[in-house]
C-alpha cells in the first residue's frame, strides 16, 4: 500500500513540476495545486498506513494509528487552500492588468 | 510566567484584528498601530530581561509535556531577534503614514503589517519544525498581502513570481518534514536532535539536511537560489521593501542557523563545506548584481544577497567565533537593511525617480538625508566604528582560525565592492552642481518627517558598533550555546 501511495505522490509531483514549467499562467497555478496534493499524500504515507486501529496510546496497547501526520496534513491542506485561492486571484489580476497570461511576456525592466 | 512568551506572538495578531476594524478612520488607525507597536516593543524587552536573568523560557502549550505538545522556546538568540524585529517594525510604522498612498493605506496595510510581525516572531520562537512551517506561512501570507498593495502593473507581475517561488519552496518544506518524520518519528526540534544521533543510516539524514537547506536557502536567497529576490523587493512601497529586506531573508538564515547547529551536525565535513563555497559565491554574485544596475532601489535590493553570504560564511565555518559573528551580523543587518530601504525610498521620493543617471546634487537641499545615507553606506561596508565592522571582524577571525582563506578573501573583496556600489549612489545622486530648486519642492516637508525614524535605526547601529564591548559577551555566549546543542535539548526535554 505504501508503495502505491509513494508512486502516486511521485506522479503528482512530476505532473505538478511539468505544469509549473509551462508558459501559461493557469497551468502554473494548477501545477502548484498538484504539487501540494502530492506533498499531502506523502505525509500520510510517511506516517505508515494502517487500518482498524484507534489513535490511542495507553499501557498495554501496541496496535495504534499515528495521529500526528493527519494533524499535519489538515494544517497543510488549509494553508495550501488559502494560498491557491490567493494565487488564482493574483493570477487573474496580473494577467488582466498586464494584458497577457504568457510568462514569456510577463517580464521587463520597468518598475514604476 | 512563561505565558508571556506567547504574548509576543499573540499581541501583534490581536493588533492586526483590532486595526482591521478601524480601517476607515485613517488617523485613529495610524496612532493605534504606533501605540500597539511600542507596547509590543516594551513587552518583548520585558521578556528579554526575564530570559537574560532567569535563563531560557519554555512554553509548553496546553501543558502537554515536550516533546508531545507544541513548544515555544525563548532562548537568548530567539528573543534578541524578536526584539530587533520589533525595533525595525517600530521604525517602519512611524515612517509608513507619509510614505504610503491613501489607497495603499486603506487596503489594510496595518493589519498585514502586524500579521507579518506575528509570523516572524513566531518563526524565531518556535521549537517545532512543523510550527516553523506554519509560521513561515503566516508571514508569507502577510507578505503576499503587502507586496500587491498598490496594484501596479510591474508590481503584480513581480509579486506573481514571488508568490510562486515561495509556494514551491513551502511545499518542498512540508515534504522534507514528512521525510524527517518517517526517519526519526518526531517534529520537535530537541527530540529530533536527540534522535538523529541514534539513526544508523546517516546517509538519508544528509539527504534530508540538504533538502532542508534547499528550502531555507530559497527563502534566504543563497547562491544559486537568489535570482528571484531583487525584483519583487523593489516594486512595493519602500516601507514594505524595508520590512521584507530586513525580516524575510533573515528568517531563512535563522532557520539554517538553528537546524544546522542543532540537528544536522553529523556530517559537517560535507554540509558545512558546501556552505562555505556557497557563501563565497553568494557574496561575489550578489555584489556583481549590485554593480550592474543604475536603479537605486535595485542596488540596495541586490545588497541583501552578499549580506546573506556573510552570515552563511559563519555557519559554514562552524566555530564559536564565527557563529558569534553570524549572530552579530544578523542583528546588524536587520537594522541596517531596514534603514537603507527607507532611505532609498525617501531619495527616490524627493528626486522623483529611482534612476541614478537622472539625479544630481541632492545634498544641497537635503543635507541630513545625504549624511544619513553616507553613514548607512559605511555601516553596510563594515567600516569601524559601526556595527557591520564588529560582525565582519568576528567572521574573518573565525575564518582565519579555521584556515578558510578563500572565503575570507572573497568576503573582503565583496565588502570593498559593496562600498563601491553604495558610494556610487552617494557620488552620483548627492554630489554635483547645486540646482536652483529641488526637483519636487513640495515633498521636502514629508521627506523630513520620514527621516527621523531612520535616525533611530542608525543610532542603534552606532550603539552596536561603539558599544561592542557591552554586547559582545552576550553574543559570544549565544555562539557558545549554538555550538553545544545539548543545552537546548536539556532545557526543552526534562527527564
Amino acid at each position: 500500500m505504501e508503495i502505491i501511495m509513494a508512486v502516486l505522490a511521485g506522479t503528482l509531483f512530476t505532473t505538478g513540476v511539468y505544469n509549473l514549467l509551462q508558459k501559461q499562467l493557469l497551468r502554473i497555478v494548477i501545477g502548484t495545486a498538484l504539487i501540494s496534493h502530492g506533498a499531502h499524500l506523502f505525509i500520510l504515507t510517511m506516517g505508515e498506513l494502517k487500518r482498524g486501529a484507534p489513535p490511542i496510546l495507553t499501557d498495554g496497547i501496541d496496535q495504534y494509528t499515528d495521529p500526528l501526520p493527519q494533524a499535519l496534513i489538515l494544517t497543510s491542506i488549509v494553508i495550501s487552500f488559502g494560498v491557491t485561492s490567493l494565487l488564482l486571484v493574483l493570477a487573474y489580476r496580473a494577467s488582466k492588468i498586464n494584458g497577457t497570461d504568457n510568462m514569456e511576456q510577463l517580464r521587463g525592466n520597468d518598475y514604476e | 510566567m512563561s505565558n508571556l512568551l506567547a504574548l509576543t506572538i499573540i499581541w501583534p495578531l490581536l493588533a492586526a484584528i483590532i486595526t482591521a476594524f478601524f480601517n476607515n478612520k485613517k488617523k485613529t488607525v495610524r496612532v493605534m498601530s504606533q501605540v500597539f507597536t511600542l507596547i509590543n516593543l516594551a513587552l518583548v524587552s520585558v521578556v528579554l530581561f526575564m530570559i537574560s536573568t532567569n535563563g531560557t523560557i519554555i512554553l509548553e502549550t496546553g501543558s502537554y509535556e515536550a516533546p508531545f505538545g507544541i513548544v515555544l522556546v525563548g532562548d537568548m538568540l530567539a528573543i534578541t531577534l524578536v526584539l530587533t524585529t520589533n525595533i525595525v517594525a517600530a521604525a517602519c510604522v512611524f515612517y509608513a503614514p507619509k510614505s504610503l498612498t491613501e489607497q495603499q493605506e486603506s487596503f489594510f496595510f496595518y493589519s498585514f503589517f502586524f500579521m507579518l510581525i506575528s509570523g516572524v516572531s513566531g518563526a524565531f520562537l518556535t521549537g517545532d519544525l512543523f510550527n516553523l512551517f506554519v509560521f513561515f506561512e503566516v508571514l508569507l501570507m502577510a507578505s503576499y498581502g503587502l507586496i500587491v498593495l498598490g496594484n501596479g502593473k510591474a508590481q503584480l507581475r513581480e509579486s506573481l513570481k514571488y508568490v510562486l517561488i515561495n509556494l514551491f519552496s513551502s511545499m518542498l518544506f512540508v515534504t522534507t518534514i514528512a521525510f524527517l518524520y518517517s526517519v526519526v518519528g518526531s517534529v520537535n526540534m530537541a527530540q529530533v536532535s536527540q534522535r538523529v544521533q541514534e539513526v544508523e543510516q546517516q546517509g538519508i539524514l544528509t539527504t534530508i539536511a540538504m533538502l532542508f537547506f534547499f528550502v531555507f536557502a530559497t527563502k534566504a536567497a543563497v547562491f544559486p537560489l537568489y535570482y528571484w529576490l531583487p525584483r519583487p523587493y523593489i516594486v512595493p512601497n519602500p516601507v514594505v521593501s524595508a520590512l521584507f529586506g530586513a525580516l524575510l531573508t533573515k528568517v531563512g538564515i535563522y532557520s539554517i542557523l538553528r537546524v544546522f547547529t542543532l540537528i544536522f551536525v553529523g556530517e559537517t565535513d560535507l554540509t558545512h563545506t558546501i556552505f562555505i563555497y556557497l557563501a563565497a559565491f553568494t557574496m561575489i554574485f550578489g555584489v556583481i548584481g549590485a554593480l550592474s544596475t543604475n536603479n537605486i532601489k535595485l542596488i540596495v535590493a541586490y545588497n541583501i544577497i552578499p549580506a546573506v553570504g556573510f552570515m552563511m560564511m559563519g555557519i559554514g565555518i562552524f566555530s564559536e567565533t564565527a557563529l558569534s559573528g553570524t549572530i552579530y551580523y544578523l542583528i546588524n543587518d536587520m537594522v541596517i537593511k531596514a534603514a537603507l530601504f527607507l532611505l532609498v525610498g525617501i531619495i527616490a521620493y524627493v528626486a522623483g525617480t529611482s534612476d541614478l543617471r537622472k539625479m544630481n546634487g541632492l545634498i544641497h537641499h537635503y543635507p541630513v538625508l545625504g549624511w544619513f545615507f553616507f553613514i548607512a553606506t559605511l555601516v553596510l561596508a563594515g567600516i569601524p566604528p559601526f556595527s557591520g565592522f564588529v560582525g565582519k571582524l568576528l567572521l574573518i577571525q573565525g575564518g582565519l582560525a579555521q584556515e578558510e582563506i578563500m572565503v575570507v578573501i572573497a568576503s573582503l573583496v565583496s565588502s570593498l565592492l559593496i562600498l563601491f556600489s553604495m558610494i556610487r549612489i552617494f557620488i552620483r545622486g548627492f554630489w554635483g552642481e547645486k540646482q536652483d530648486a529641488p526637483p519636487h519642492p513640495e515633498r521636502s516637508g514629508a521627506a523630513r518627517r520620514m527621516t527621523w525614524p531612520i535616525a533611530v535605526l542608525l543610532s542603534i547601529t552606532v550603539l552596536l558598533g561603539v558599544g561592542a564591548e557591552w554586547f559582545y559577551p552576550s553574543v559570544e555566549e549565544m555562539g557558545e550555546y549554538l555550538m553545544n546543542p545539548q543545552i537546548y535539548i536539556d532545557s526543552v526535554i526534562k527527564e
